[in-house]
């Protein structure tokens, strides 16, 4: 991942390695620039950016104004500071702790390739960001990360507290990470496939087999570093049960890694609960978010 | 006091690092975080050793350090993320130091990549050892064995 900022920072994107990953997200920012979310809640991984062996927080919430982006050893990347939406995160904050997830709430923090990337691969490289952002760190740094069901669980819980958000917003949620690598050991350049391709189906369907692989196997069968494929789990547990698959995406490699990406939508009629309707014609006639979804997986 | 096992032991060719780890890596990893500021990175640039004096690391730490033993630095508590920065301060990409770990030549392990990575067969497990599927014919798919 932090080869595929690299690429976009040094203009190497026309190369034909490169042309062949970043092709693949073309069809995504269309339909990003047609879904014109309002905000972006984006799940990542610090890579000992924000977060040293200090403090290792197993999910840490942005709630800051500004994230600026970080010196990862070869300065600060040049892309936007990153904007957040501190009321909707506070309220989300709020809402997941008294659902009984204990979550850090962070006020300041940079933000690493592993929030910046995806985000050019989804918006492209404007001057400023298209919209607000909020960052959702998860510790994959230290062993164990949270686990699958964990995070679709935080996933659910997020969901509630955007749908309980008092104005009505159209919010994507990307789950990044993954798929299938090692990048350290005798074993790094590890790649598996049949598991990542796994993994986006049953992403595609309700996410009860993804939900289910316990540690020890996403590590021995994705790499160590295939673990990350959890943080997706998030994104999926604060979709409806029932998603509807609009685009997917995987190609080997992009430096150390698999890069997989599907996007999902909730059903057309993402029915609110317990709020009517407005009258007349409305876009967002259900009084409650519709969410997106971005997912993916690079590094 | 012996560590306790663990289920990801018995993985090849790859270090979970895990809490104890982390305890056992604390400066290590804090001395690669140092080298997020540039002015560290020159400081380090230019007397290593001195530099290294400011963390109270093992000598093992400090001479994998010195010496760039990047799977000897994980061995002894270090985690990827934080080693890479001391990679980067080389001008090492993660790719580089990768290769430098799995014993290959960057333009070696930039083609196995090419080539769609390297295969899980044969790389599971050390107490149940498959063996590798042979690159050079098709007959690897009789090695394609599931895990146990």
């Amino acid at each position: 991942m932090p080869a595929i900022g690299a690429a976009i920072d040094n203009k190497k994107t026309e190369e034909p390695y490169w042309k062949r990953v970043f092709s693949g997200f073309e069809t995504s920012k269309e339909w990003m620039a047609k879904a014109k979310p309002d905000l972006a809640i984006v799940v990542y991984n610090d890579h000992a950016s924000a977060f040293s062996v200090d403090i290792i927080p197993t999910f840490a919430l942005g709630c800051a104004a500004e994230f600026p982006p970080a010196d990862e050893g070869w300065g600060p990347r040049p892309v936007p500071v990153v904007k957040g939406h501190p009321a909707l995160a506070s309220h989300i904050a709020q809402s997941v702790i008294l659902h009984e997830f204990d979550i850090p709430v962070v006020n300041k923090m940079e933000v690493d390739h592993g929030l910046t990337v995806p985000l050019n691969l989804l918006f492209g490289s404007p001057k400023e960001w298209p919209c607000p952002v909020i960052p959702l760190a998860v510790n994959v740094v230290m062993y164990p990360p949270p686990t699958g069901h964990r995070c679709f669980m935080l996933g659910k819980a997020i969901r509630k507290a955007v749908d309980s958000y008092p104005e009505d917003l159209r919010v994507v949620i990307f789950g990044t990470g993954g798929m299938s690598h090692q990048i350290s050991g005798p074993r790094a350049g590890l790649i598996n496939s049949k598991f990542d391709k796994a993994f986006l189906d049953s992403l595609a369907k309700d996410g009860k087999k993804a939900i289910g692989i316990p540690h020890i196997e996403y590590m021995r069968e994705a790499g160590a570093e295939g673990i990350e494929m959890v943080m997706w789990l998030i994104m999926r547990g604060a979709l409806d049960p029932k998603v509807e698959e609009v685009y997917r995406f995987y190609t080997v490699p992009a430096s150390n890694t698999a890069v997989g990406h599907i996007i999902l939508e909730n059903g057309k009629r993402a029915a609110a609960k317990g709020k009517r309707p407005a009258a007349g014609k409305q876009k967002r006639a259900a009084a409650t978010a519709r969410h997106r979804n971005v997912r993916r997986g690079k590094r | 006091m012996a560590r306790v096992a663990r289920d990801y032991d018995d993985i090849p060719g790859t270090f979970v690092f895990d809490a104890e780890k982390s305890r056992q890596g604390y400066h290590l990893n804090m001395f690669c975080m140092s080298l997020m500021k540039d002015e560290n990175r020159k400081a380090f640039k230019a007397i290593e050793a001195e530099y290294l004096k400011k963390f109270p690391m093992t000598p093992e730490q400090r001479d994998a350090i010195l010496r760039r033993e990047w799977n000897r630095m994980l061995e002894l508590g270090g985690n990827i993320y934080f080693t890479a920065k001391l990679g980067a301060t080389d001008g090492l990409s993660f790719q580089q130091v990768a290769a430098i770990m799995t014993g290959s030549t960057q333009q070696d392990y930039a083609e196995m990549m090419l080539k769609g990575g390297r295969s899980v067969e044969g790389n599971r497990s050390k107490a149940k050892p498959e063996p590798k599927p042979d690159t050079k014919s098709k007959e690897a798919k009789r090695s394609g064995k599931k895990r146990g």
